[in-house]
């Protein structure tokens, strides 16, 4: 009995009527955890019931305290007949598990039913008092604490990164045609809101308890999903990076000696602090392979396909002993462990050593109904619907899953490999399901890493003595990890820009963030690639053969797209690359977003040639001509637009080939003989190259044309998906998180392949140009981490769905810093003592927007906001309004509104929050909600129900969170977006599935007054220090 | 291909003021995005005309959302669906409750029931303001009227504890509401000269001094109905015009201080006991109803316009007015002294207000 759970229920308001007859509400709660169940009194004829009831005590074990969560439901008392239910609060009493986290869950939270959507609030009280039980960490792993976050969390050192832990649970899913089921749609959904609720819980802990096998004390990176696969059930599924971190008690001390406090306030990308900022890359080729491995007996195998960008290979130079060394040493560390792979997309200094390029492996399987018809009969008669166990009951099902993942992994364990890299970072997993097809992916980069960050052992203190290696500074992780006389692909390699000394290709792919070291020129921008393919309509395995044959085309497809925007943006790297293909009844989709930019260390790319395949006809050369200039133009204008003006670098002193394009495209096409020489299969761009594109057919032509068509964001605004914008690192404090759904259906029915992708290419743009209309009043500001996910819901819809955040920053200072960049670039070479006044000067100027009025009106708010619970209270004091649209206001009289108890709570999908610092970490939010409606109409349609819908999920992610005594949500995302209608019966269903980590942040204009003065010296003292690392 | 679904939601809900006016002005989205593209806002962005729809379509639905919690403002200041800065709470809430002048001079001092909604087509066929607008409006007097109307304490800051409204808007629904329980009648042809504004300040000036509320602050009621018992004692002052003597001596006190200062000397001098007997004849009567909505009217036939007619300046008047009410005072025969200045220290602010063209 380790633990007591209490409960205690304040209070209501803002019921909904729920007698006609008096307008008024007989209410009452009843309090449910695992078997158990309490009720308070009925509080009669009231909108706003005050039960303030007893503590409800429930003594459980921990193991349910982590599966399990709280449910509150709250009723109208009826006499007469069958109470009514007003709707439920789910909690997940997680958070009260770690000693570090909330200690009391306190406040306000909506009251949602799935049909009605949020119906009034409830405060309600919770606490857990765990008791030390030797036996504690047997069946239950509490303690150990999650973190969506993708780096180490800020406040927090990472001691040992121990690697990848997975795990998925499977089971029946009660709903899987929910427009057909009789029971009632209220049922159905509660019983799979809770369903998967108990299913996290549970994979929660299963993973808990490997990271203690490890031990470890933490999971970062922590990505849970689910797959709902219709008939066949319904899985959730988790892949996360153990690690053992530890806590700096104050926030001075977790500042490592070489970051003064200034720097690490003020979010730069070049200075960020190692907890968040390390973004890495890698390297040009991406190294795919489309296996599609069908379950049963029907195998479909596709060739293994390597992509490289890479012109020609070339001169050769030994790799250097150091590489061979480090090699060793990291298969060493890595060896003992099955999947070598990180989660992570930032990292601590030193620890990302090499990057080799983005790997990825894609396999299509057919999903298998569940044989257990028992089950069906229990689910579709009870509500209480009781969790299977599938160990017992059918137990190879987790089996087959677990042993398709594994097999994926392997294949990029392998991909890995052939780049020279014994790890794979920025790693993930999806899926896309269509009927009983499913596409499984697995990505992420291939990297070599330190490995004394991969042992335990090497304890305190040793994270700043790894960052010592002899790497040269802000290019290392450039270098090519493999071996140049025996490369896995073509590629064309140079001495690096930065250093001179080791070679680098001359793209660079990478599925992680760009490294807080990296030199970049200019500023970076968001890259998609869009492609969709029809496909015939059919049936198991004939489907499953279709797509597999489908899939490596689309994979070479958009692998060019990429290329050839990227060149036409003047960059030589992509950073959080994430390629999304989706199966749809008719077609796929494919989708990659990747945040371009100019590395100083590698190439300047060459530009695109086109080339026309009759020649003799004049007015075809003329267009070709023409095209050719356009292409020109605007890879002139994006150069200005972007900033990329890279020093100019004689080529004596690299000795490097760079051809002029004639030559180059000659040179390229003999690169067919080179490629003879590479092991593996290679369909890359093989005798064609990437820079000339062949205007051979209409086809081609429309391709060119989309390339042309993508329009860059208006003046002030920029775009990325990675955490920040390489370039700009004056963040001011305004941000605004948003998600944007859109939904189209396609007219005609006989769609050509061009139609389709023009559809989509159109779909994307006016999406894009709709959110800079809507945030205009923000500018100048970035939409970071722009995360678009396709899905086609049905035969003739598509649907995108959009989350990023916008962030303003300023403008003059973004000028000024980018100068120096510039200039340090240029610096970097010959290291100049100038280069240690540039620091302080970009310190100082960059801390001061950010303060000024939040300070003030804060003391405002806090004083007039006299009553309100205390999570509410706590957030109110810390942060209360966000100062949007302030000012727009000030020409009025002010009007008594100032006492509202609702404290703000800010959403992110990034790791940070700009001008402010991460004090605490209260848990983590995973949630899953259920929406439908049977009155489509009267909710004002598709949009009105989802837009509500959103907007409610958003606030009960809000209440959760100032409940914990938070206030804001960082690397929040949404998971799922599963939006399903049926107007003709005036229905519509929607699954969301959103997590992020709660956190406290303190505005950094409270801390400034007490580390101005610090951090004038630190500054000086500080920058050598940063300069060198 | 065309688009099924359209939505943007933010953390934090954008609000666009130009959108929201709009909304209150009760466009359609169609011509809302017609007005906004002839605002030369598609120039400035460069934006579509497709992303301006879409734009306004999303604005219209947060503001129709909005609109229930609108209804109720402290509901929008403890909701958690939609996360506001409170300076755009308060934006949201006054622009809701501002109402246009001309549509509140068509329903000041009406009952606002049903039949009066029956006739907004017509109001808005007059006013040029779009029916939807003006439901909204009526919608709002009648809900206010409905919270404060029962209420007791002092009736502006009911409405503002209730409604959030900033102090001027909070003052212009308690006239609207004393106006509305009162019925005075406002829309006879020659009061059509009076402003919104005249009727609010001769408002505030009879809660003040005219209603329950004066006398006692712990009435139900207090600010929205006369002073009945008041009314009643009004007659006393009858005496003023019916005893001769006194009419006689009231007048020579005033034509003796007035003498010398008064443009329209001579005039006055002639009008004297026809403008008195109005003014006190308009109190007598003050007991029936029918003779309180016709409060208005009565001191215009009765004083403002034959004034008007004589050209009487507006310190003409003042000076008359204040010489009027203060020679009362020195009538030996007269013992309804606080009585007369309840009576007559409203009237006569009333009246300065009301005398213009």
């Amino acid at each position: 009995m380790p633990g007591k759970l209490k409960v205690k229920i304040v209070a209501g308001r803002h019921l909904p009527v729920m007698d006609r007859a008096s307008d008024l509400t007989d209410a009452f709660v009843e309090v449910k955890f695992g078997n158990t169940t309490f009720k308070t009194d009925v509080y009669l004829k009231s909108l706003n019931p005050q039960w303030n009831s007893e503590w409800f005590k429930f003594e459980v074990d921990d193991e349910d305290l982590q599966d399990e969560p709280l449910q509150i439901t709250v009723l109208d008392h009826d006499t007469y007949s069958a109470n009514d239910a007003i709707g439920k609060v789910y909690i997940d009493i997680d958070p009260l598990l770690y000693s570090e986290a909330a200690t009391v869950i306190s406040g306000w939270f909506p009251i949602y039913d799935t049909i009605h959507g949020i119906r009034g609030e409830i405060n309600v009280v919770v606490k857990v008092d765990l008791f030390n039980d030797l036996n504690r960490f047997r069946q239950s792993s509490c303690g150990v604490k999650f973190f969506c976050t993708t780096s180490i969390p800020k406040c927090y050192r990472a001691v040992v990164i121990h690697g990848f832990v997975e795990e998925l649970v499977v089971n029946e899913d009660p709903e899987y045609q929910w427009i057909d089921r009789i029971r009632t749609p209220r049922a159905s959904n509660e019983a799979r809101q809770r369903l998967i609720s108990l299913m996290s819980g549970e994979l929660q802990r299963k993973i808990g308890l490997k990271v203690l096998e490890m031990r470890g004390n933490a999971v970062v990176g922590y990505l849970q999903c689910f797959d709902l696969e219709g008939e066949s059930g319904l899985v959730v599924r988790a892949i996360g990076t153990a690690c053992t971190l530890d806590k700096l008690s104050s926030p001075a001390a977790f500042l490592p000696a070489c970051n003064s406090p200034s720097k690490e306030m003020k979010e730069s990308p070049l200075v960020h602090p190692p907890s968040h900022g390390c973004r890495s890359t890698h390297n040009s080729p991406i190294h795919t392979a489309t296996g599609s491995r069908l379950t049963q007996n029907f195998s479909v195998s596709v060739p293994t396909l390597i992509y490289t960008g890479m012109g020609s290979g070339s001169a050769g130079k030994e790799g250097g002993p150091f590489k061979a060394l480090l090699r060793q040493q990291t298969q060493a560390a890595l060896e003992q462990r099955e999947f070598p792979f990180l989660t992570l997309t930032a990292f601590p200094p030193g620890l990302l050593v090499h990057v080799g390029g983005v790997v990825s492996a894609r396999s299509v399987k057919l999903l298998d109904r569940i044989h257990n018809p028992a089950f069906v009969g229990i689910m579709g008669n009870t509500r209480s619907y009781k969790l299977l166990d599938w160990n017992s009951f059918n137990s190879d099902e987790p089996e087959t899953r677990d042993a398709w993942w594994a097999e994926i992994r392997q294949e990029i364990k392998s991909h890995a490999k052939a780049l020279g890299c014994h790890a794979v970072v920025g790693y993930s997993e999806s899926t896309s399901i269509c009927e009983e097809v499913c596409i499984l992916s697995a990505s992420g980069t291939a990297a070599v890493l330190n490995p004394r960050f991969l042992q335990e052992g090497t304890v305190e203190g040793s994270l700043e003595q790894r960052i010592e290696e002899n790497l040269p500074v802000g290019c290392g992780f450039c270098h090519i990890p493999y071996d140049e006389l025996n490369m896995p692909f073509p590629a064309h390699l140079t001495y690096c820009y930065n250093c001179r000394k080791q070679k680098v290709p001359d793209v660079l792919f990478t599925t992680i963030d760009l490294p807080t070291d990296a030199v970049v020129v200019g500023k970076g921008c968001l890259i998609q690639a869009r492609l969709c393919r029809l496909k015939k309509k059919a049936q198991a395995e004939a489907n499953a053969t279709a797509i597999s044959n489908l899939l490596p085309f689309m994979e070479y497809e958009v692998h060019t797209q990429l290329m050839n925007k990227l060149k036409l943006k003047g960059m030589n790297a992509l950073f959080g690359l994430r390629i999304q293909i989706t199966v749809g009844e008719n077609m796929l989709m494919g989708l990659a977003s990747a945040t371009g930019v100019y590395l100083a260390a590698l190439p300047t790319p060459g530009g695109i040639q086109i080339a026309g395949k009759t020649p003799n006809d004049g007015s075809y050369e003329q267009h070709i001509s023409h095209m050719q200039k356009r292409i020109n133009d605007t890879i002139a204008k994006n150069k200005e637009l972007y900033e990329i003006n890279p020093p100019e670098v004689s080529e004596e002193i690299i000795g490097s080939p760079i051809p002029e394009p004639r030559q180059r495209s000659r040179l390229l096409r003999s690169q067919s003989e080179s490629s003879d020489e590479v092991t593996e299969l290679d369909l890359s761009h093989g005798k064609k190259d990437a820079f000339v594109l062949e205007i051979d057919d209409t086809d081609a032509m429309e391709d060119v044309h989309s390339l042309l068509t993508d329009v860059p964001p208006p003046s002030g605004f920029y775009s990325c998906n990675t955490e920040i914008m390489p370039g700009i690192n004056n963040w001011t404090s305004e941000i605004q998180m948003f998600t944007s759904v859109r939904v189209v259906r396609l007219s005609s029915l006989n769609l050509t392949n061009q139609a389709l992708n023009k559809n989509f290419n159109g779909l994307c743009e006016n999406l894009l140009k709709s959110l800079y209309f809507k945030l205009r009043s923000m500018t100048p500001c970035c939409l970071c981490h722009v995360n678009f996910t396709v899905s086609l819901p049905e035969d003739e819809l598509i649907q995108v769905t959009v989350t990023a955040v916008a962030i303003t920053f300023d403008k003059n200072q973004a000028l000024q810093t980018t100068k120096a960049h510039a200039e340090k670039t240029l610096q970097r070479a010959s290291t100049d003592n100038d280069e240690l006044l540039q620091f302080p000067l970009e310190l100082c100027s960059d801390s001061l927007p950010a303060p000024a009025f939040p300070a003030t009106k804060e003391h405002l708010e806090s004083a007039s906001s006299n009553s309100g619970t205390p999570a509410a209270q706590r957030a109110v004091t810390v942060e209360k309004a966000s100062p949007m649209g302030d000012g727009n206001f000030r020409n009025r009289s002010a009007p008594p509104c100032a006492s509202s108890t609702v404290g703000v709570v800010k959403m992110t999908p990034l790791s940070f929050i700009p001008g402010a610092k991460i004090t605490k970490y209260l848990g983590i939010i995973n949630m899953f909600f259920i929406r439908e409606t049977t009155s489509l109409r009267e909710e004002g349609g598709v949009s009105g129900f989802l837009h509500a819908f959103i907007a409610e999920v958003f606030a009960m992610v809000r209440a959760h969170v100032a409940a914990l005594g938070g206030n804001a949500v960082v690397s929040y995302i949404m998971k799922q977006c599963v939006f399903m209608e049926n107007p003709s019966k005036n229905q519509a269903q929607c699954l969301i599935n959103v997590s992020g980590d709660a956190v406290v942040f303190v505005r950094e204009s409270d801390l400034e007054a007490m580390s101005t003065q610090q951090s004038a010296v630190n500054c000086q003292t500080s920058c050598p220090g940063e300069v060198t690392t | 291909m065309t688009s099924e679904l359209d939505i943007f939601v933010g953390n934090t809900t954008l609000i666009d003021e130009d959108v929201y006016r709009l909304w209150l002005d009760g466009y359609s989205v169609n011509d809302a995005v017609a007005l906004r593209v002839r605002s030369g806002i598609l120039e400035q962005t460069g934006a579509t005309a497709g992303v301006l729809q879409s734009d306004t379509m999303d604005h219209y639905r947060t503001f129709h959302m909005l609109e229930r919690l609108l209804h109720a403002p402290p509901k929008l200041l403890h909701q958690l669906i939609f996360q506001i800065p409170p300076s755009r709470q308060a934006l949201l809430i006054e622009r809701y409750y501002t109402f246009d002048e001309a549509f509140v001079r068509e329903v000041l001092g009406k009952k606002l029931s049903k039949g009066t909604k029956k006739d907004l087509d017509d109001i808005s066929a007059k006013t040029g303001i779009t029916l939807k607008s003006c439901r909204r409006q009526f919608d709002n007097f009648k809900r206010v009227f409905k919270v404060v109307e029962e209420m007791r304490g002092s009736l502006v800051d009911n409405i503002q504890q209730h409604f959030l409204l900033s102090d001027r808007l909070a003052r212009d629904y308690a006239a609207i509401v004393f106006f509305a329980n009162n019925r005075f009648e406002t829309g006879k042809k020659k009061l059509q000269y009076l402003s919104f504004g005249d009727f609010a300040f001769c408002a505030e000036l009879m809660i003040q001094n005219w209603t329950l509320g004066a006398v006692d602050s712990q009435m139900d009621d207090m600010d929205v109905d006369l002073d009945k018992e008041f009314l009643q004692d009004l007659k006393e002052l009858k005496v003023l015009v019916a005893d001769k003597d006194l009419l006689d001596l009231h007048k020579s006190l005033v034509c003796a201080a007035l003498r010398g200062k008064l443009g329209v000397f001579s005039e006055m001098e002639t009008n004297f006991k026809n403008l008195s007997r109005g003014l006190v004849n308009v109190a007598a009567k003050l007991t029936h109803n029918k003779d309180v909505r016709d409060l208005f009217v009565d001191l215009v036939e009765k004083f403002v316009e034959p004034c008007r007619s004589d050209h009487w300046t507006l310190n003409d008047v003042r000076l008359f007015l204040n010489q009027y009410s203060a020679s009362v005072h020195s009538l030996d025969g007269f013992r309804h002294q606080t009585l007369w200045d309840r009576y007559m220290g409203t009237l006569r602010g009333c009246l300065l207000r009301l005398y213009h063209d």
